[in-house]
């Protein structure tokens, strides 16, 4: 506790004043954080990636697990979907290039479809398509944790209540909507949260696979902050700490009130 | 008839795509047993900027253990690298293992003021991402003079909240009325610990080791920051700044770093996924 509360406190006095003399500067800093090209940059593709990622693998993963319940290998496939949560991130850097160079995997699969001319060859890593690299690598690391929380969720459903569905005539379908999916509403609260705060993880493969200064579609914060930090900025982190910890904060606060709410019903 | 059918498509392409989620691995299997000139024959058109692309043989022609044998005997500067991340993963385990259970204990067992609120900010903390908290464990860090050390690593790990919130889990199960049968019939505090506590939450801590070792195996960001020395650095950072000319050292490189992964990934993939479920439970 004192090694994680007192310094952040710590950070937020420091968020006031400049970084070597520590003068009281008041809100000054939160000025220059926020009229800073690279730190709206980086909040722009946070945000961004945030809201392409979340729907996608939370549907994606929803989609894939209804389909897995109904199978009996479930722990093997579950296992094949879990098995990237385990591959270090440094071992994918080798294999990510691999696939996205310019002369890649990629390109090479296009063209043999002959979906690609050889003119249109595009760096993967260098373009706007980077963006879609990162969220790719994230949905592929994250897919088997989402299928793994919302497997637990589909079977929390008694299937008591599945049968008596059944049995009163409902299709597999109208099972799903009306008899499982609102028993599943406390798995999407959560599932939302985890699958929020892991994607801050996806900076290790986008720094590893491009660097500090990656392509500008996937400049994230955390890129930001790792900059700042090499270059000692500490007032703007201190800044940009408490006001993305803010963020979150709030963010986690205003899930919650919802899934309060819809309980409470 | 049509139901069946229906099924056996589906699990034709989940298993297809679950091997394509797996495929990385053949990759690195294949490339690490290739001679050196097969691999440069493949991976030549990424070095240089011709019309050809890439080709790849995940079954070689001339097999051969030629890079294993020169990691392993001819590179000493590989164990050092491998050791660091050793070190450093072992070391934050039983680290949190000393400090997230009996913390995880007190939570569960005994009420103290501001019980609630604790608890509370704890999860908020485990909830932070690092670059929140980088700038203040930077400045500890800074003034406990443990900058580029593998210490500056395995502490704040140690006192890491998640962990605690994961045996917790485990040790609410325990029923209330055991806990006060047993002090009735005289055992010790620790006695209660040892016997009822420890037993139960086992299966948690398991948990809470697999998705520890796994995090902090592959741990990026900290080294990054707080590690400027490259003798100190773990494989993860080490990895990639092999150069793609030595590919074959890269390929036996990442297949040595998967193994302990690997290991801990298929003996401990029930515990993997009691930890994810119980961490998405709800206080």
């Amino acid at each position: 506790m004192v090694f994680v509360l007192l310094p952040f406190l710590d950070v937020v006095r420091r968020s006031f004043l400049t970084a070597v003399t520590e003068e009281w500067t008041g809100l000054r800093n939160y000025g220059i954080v926020w009229g800073n090209q690279a730190f709206r940059l980086a909040v722009k593709n946070t945000v961004r990636f945030t809201l392409v990622c979340l729907p996608l693998l939370i549907g994606v993963g929803l989609f894939l697990s209804v389909q897995l319940s109904r199978l009996k290998e479930i722990q093997f496939i579950k296992s094949l979907f879990l098995f990237p949560l385990a591959m270090p991130a440094a071992t994918v850097v080798l294999i990510w290039k691999m696939l996205f160079s310019r002369q890649g995997f990629l390109n090479a699969g296009l063209t043999g479809l002959g979906l690609l001319s050889e003119e249109q060859l595009i760096d993967y890593m260098g373009t706007e398509a980077a963006f879609w690299v990162l969220v790719f690598s994230y949905i592929w690391k994250n897919l088997g944790y989402t299928m793994v929380l919302w497997l637990a969720g589909i079977f929390s459903v008694s299937s008591d209540l599945t049968e008596a569905a059944m049995v009163d005539g409902a299709g597999r379908r109208q099972c799903f909507w009306h008899v499982i999916f609102p028993n599943l509403k406390g798995s999407l609260y959560t599932i939302t949260v985890l699958s929020f705060l892991n994607s801050f993880k996806v900076f290790r493969e986008a720094y590893l696979v491009a660097g500090s200064y990656p392509h500008e579609s996937m400049y994230l914060l955390q890129h930001l902050f790792n900059n700042w930090f090499v270059n000692l900025e500490l007032d703007k982190m201190a800044a940009a700490a408490v006001c993305v910890g803010m963020v979150l904060f709030a963010v986690i606060l205003v899930l919650q009130k919802l899934w309060d709410r819809e309980e409470r019903r | 008839m049509g139901e069946n059918i229906q099924k056996i498509i589906i699990k034709g392409t989940l298993l297809l795509l679950g091997a394509f989620f797996c495929a990385p691995v053949l990759f690195l299997l294949s490339g690490s047993v290739m001679s050196r000139y097969e691999l440069g024959e493949s991976l030549l058109p990424l070095l240089t900027d011709g019309e050809r692309l890439i080709t790849w043989k995940f079954f070689p022609a001339y097999p051969t253990f030629e890079h294993y044998r020169k990691i392993l005997f001819q590179t000493p500067q590989f164990f050092i690298v491998f050791w660091n991340s050793m070190k450093i993963t072992v070391f934050i385990l039983l680290g949190q293992l000393l400090i997230a259970v009996p913390a995880a204990w007190a939570f569960a067992v005994y009420p103290f003021r501001f019980r609630k609120l604790l608890f509370t900010l704890y999860i908020v903390l485990m909830l932070m991402p690092f670059q929140v908290t980088m700038l203040s464990s930077y400045l500890v860090l800074q003034d406990l003079g443990l900058m580029n050390t593998h210490k500056a690593i395995i502490l704040p790990a140690v006192f890491s909240t998640y962990p605690v919130f994961l045996v917790y889990r485990g040790f609410c199960d325990l029923p209330k009325g055991l806990i006060e049968a047993a002090r009735i019939d005289g055992a010790g505090e620790w006695m209660i610990f040892v016997k009822l506590g420890l037993p139960l939450a086992s299966g948690k801590i398991l948990s809470a080791a697999v998705l520890g070792f796994l995090e902090y195996w592959s741990l990026i960001e900290q080294p990054l920051a707080f590690l400027e020395d490259q003798s100190l650095w773990p494989l993860s950072l080490y990895l990639p700044e092999i150069h793609l000319e030595q590919a074959g050292y890269s390929f036996v490189a990442s297949i040595i770093t998967l193994i302990p992964a690997m290991f801990v990934f298929w003996s401990g993939r029930e515990y993997l996924e009691q930890g994810i479920v119980a961490s998405a439970l709800k206080e």
